[in-house]
């Protein structure tokens, strides 16, 4: 983001458009081929504890954060109530830290095992960082989870999410080269097609005005046809894929719901988890899990770009008046037709393409953008016209130009190559070769992952370039609150005990008590506002003293 | 990792049909060859770091549940 579009420090962004306070999830499929039998949740606490070594290495100071539960609040529903913890499903459960200390791990594992393992010196398995880029990694159930930083425009999504797979590769190359661990594989995908899956999610922040009945009615026809555009395409139809062929989305055959509380069960295509992690009356976090995982940029830009779209539409009132009749079966026969031209019932007896839905979404948010100003290719807020443009070219591919949209939409991409397989070697869909390529296609690894291969012969387009991405994986979004933590980590990380989406806590010697600094407004916390800050100040003490209005020698103790 | 990270060597040379500057416009016939040799040389590479036995590999990737 050049100067010129910055916003006004601390304020709010442009309405009307692309631009929102956004951010990804991404569980990785972790997989040990030496070892198969290993435990998922051992191996992804390796994995988050490979980065804590890695990052040591790089700058002084140890960045591995504690996380901050106390604002987790996963049993909130965005409808109004609150699940009871004894009904929720265990892995509901969020907001307790999960503890894997040594004795749980002798137990369930064996001391040997135990004593294979790196453990911090509490003698307790790291399950947790926070990054220098404000980003979390940690172990979410059995994978590690890369959760970006917040950011502001759907290139910025990109940017961060793509650095996570930087890190990523960083663990795996750590735990390669330890002769005593298994090298472990990290995949950037959804599902074993053996009827599990694991998700990507994306974060939104609206203003919580908008009544939550609008998001549902808003949203289901967009989240039923958006996989067109980035979805990630998966070899196998069903749960277990037990039914040959090819489909759009990695996700769409485990979705059981339209609305709904659970992540893990009944999958809902609107999810109402009701976590704010910032200020609770102004703003409502929405929750996505519908999203495949995406290694393609392009695709990757236009789910964060045109649901962004779309949900301005949503706050302006204006989002198209459709109804997709029983969403949940659409949502699968759209990922289950490759041609494109499967036809779905509105309430209203219309039968449309999943083409149809995508148009009619993108008029109404061309048109918002147009009234708002904020589409302007001069002075619009410098995002919106280029994920309108894009959009409507590869709307436009898709309907006439499918080899087009090879280098950009990644399920056709991956269908292109598995094609290419199936022409040369006469090969069927249920041939294992057909599921090694969907398999290795998500391979995190540049020489091994199938799209960093066709990445690396230009076939497919890049909307960020590398160095970008590199330079992500250290150095926070200047313009959000990201910033301000990951700056807390990289620069006062020997004194930041806990942290979390809205606050960074702070054991300073000296202060008698931990220091708790509250960032509940996503937009502050900026280089704008604190980056000078930053500049002045080598130890935490005089820093936290600026900060807090306290005199800058510390209290004594 | 060494036996698995084993990779063909891919000289740079497999590239240039891709990025050949200002060649004069090819008749529809040799275009359409041109992509093909440009998805036979892909797939070459491909099948250099496949992993080997794709049946056992994937039957072994196996995950527990997650979101």
């Amino acid at each position: 983001m050049t100067a010129a579009q910055e916003p006004a420090a601390g304020g709010a962004l442009p309405v009307g458009g692309a631009m929102r306070v956004m951010g990804a999830e991404t569980e990785y499929g972790i997989h040990a081929p030496s070892a198969p039998s290993a435990n998922a949740t051992m191996m992804s606490a390796r994995v988050v504890q490979a980065y804590a070594q890695v990052t040591r290495q790089r700058a002084a100071g140890g960045a591995e954060t504690r996380w901050d539960y106390t604002d987790e609040e996963p049993l909130h529903d965005a409808r109004g109530w609150t699940v009871d913890r004894g009904s929720a499903h265990p892995s509901q459960l969020t907001d307790q830290p999960p503890v894997l200390d040594a004795e749980a791990v002798a137990l369930a594992y064996g001391r040997e095992e135990l004593e294979l393992d790196g453990q911090d010196e509490s003698g307790t398995l790291l399950m947790n960082m926070v990054l220098g880029n404000g980003a979390r990694l940690y172990v979410d159930h059995a994978h590690p989870e890369y959760s970006s930083p917040e950011v502001t425009n759907p290139r910025d999504a990109v940017t961060w999410d793509a650095a996570g797979d930087l890190v990523a590769l960083a663990t795996v190359r750590r735990l390669a080269a330890d002769p005593d661990l298994p090298p472990v594989n990290l995949y950037k995908n959804n599902t074993d097609n053996k009827s599990v899956s694991y998700g990507s999610h994306e974060n939104y922040l609206m203003p919580r005005s908008v009544p939550f009945g609008d998001i549902v009615r808003g949203l289901t026809p967009f989240f039923v046809s958006r996989q067109i555009l980035c979805g990630s395409g998966r070899v196998g139809i069903g749960q277990d894929a037990s039914a040959p062929g090819y489909q759009i989305s990695q996700r769409a055959d485990f979705f059981e719901a339209e609305v709904g509380l659970e992540t893990t069960i009944r999958r809902p295509i609107i999810n109402t988890r009701d976590e704010p992690h910032a200020t609770a009356d102004k703003y409502r976090r929405l929750h996505v899990i519908i999203g495949d995982a995406n290694l393609s940029q392009v695709s990757n830009y236009l789910k964060f770009g045109t649901t962004s779209l779309v949900l301005s539409l949503i706050e302006a009132g204006l989002a198209p008046k459709v109804e997709v009749h029983e969403p949940v079966s659409a949502l699968q026969a759209i990922s289950h037709d490759t041609s494109l031209t499967a036809t779905v019932r509105l309430s209203d007896g219309r039968r449309v393409t999943a083409l149809d839905l995508q148009w009619m979404y993108h008029e109404a948010a061309a048109k918002l953008a147009q009234d708002t100003g904020v589409g302007d290719a001069l002075d619009g807020d410098g995002h919106t016209h280029d994920v309108l443009d894009r959009w409507a070219m590869v709307l436009t591919q898709l309907d006439n130009d499918r080899a087009a949209a090879a280098s950009s939409v990644e399920w056709v991409a991956k269908l292109s190559l598995l094609e290419g397989y199936r022409d040369r070697d006469g090969l069927q869909w249920n041939d294992a070769r057909l599921g090694l390529i969907d398999l290795q296609w998500a391979d995190i690894r540049p020489e091994k992952g199938l799209y960093y291969r066709l990445l690396a012969r230009n076939r497919m387009d890049r909307v960020v370039d590398d160095a970008a991405i590199a330079a992500a994986v250290a150095e926070p979004p200047s313009d959000t609150r990201a910033f301000f933590r990951g700056k807390c980590v990289s620069s006062f990380g020997k004194d930041v005990v806990g942290a979390s989406w809205d606050s960074v806590i702070f054991d300073v010697p000296g202060y008698g008590r931990l220091q708790r600094v509250p960032t509940r407004e996503p937009l502050k916390g900026t280089k704008a506002l604190t980056g000078a800050l930053f500049a002045r100040y080598r130890e935490a003490g005089p820093f936290l003293g600026e900060l807090l209005g306290h005199s800058t020698a510390p209290p004594a103790a | 990792m060494a036996g698995q990270e084993q990779q063909q060597p891919q000289s740079r040379d497999d590239q240039v049909d891709e990025d050949i500057p200002e060649a004069p416009p090819a008749p529809p016939e040799a275009q359409a060859s041109a992509a093909t040799e440009g998805v036979d040389d892909l797939l070459d590479e491909i099948d250099g770091v496949l992993e080997s036995n794709a049946e056992e590999f994937v039957r072994a990737f196996v995950q527990k549940g997650g979101q």
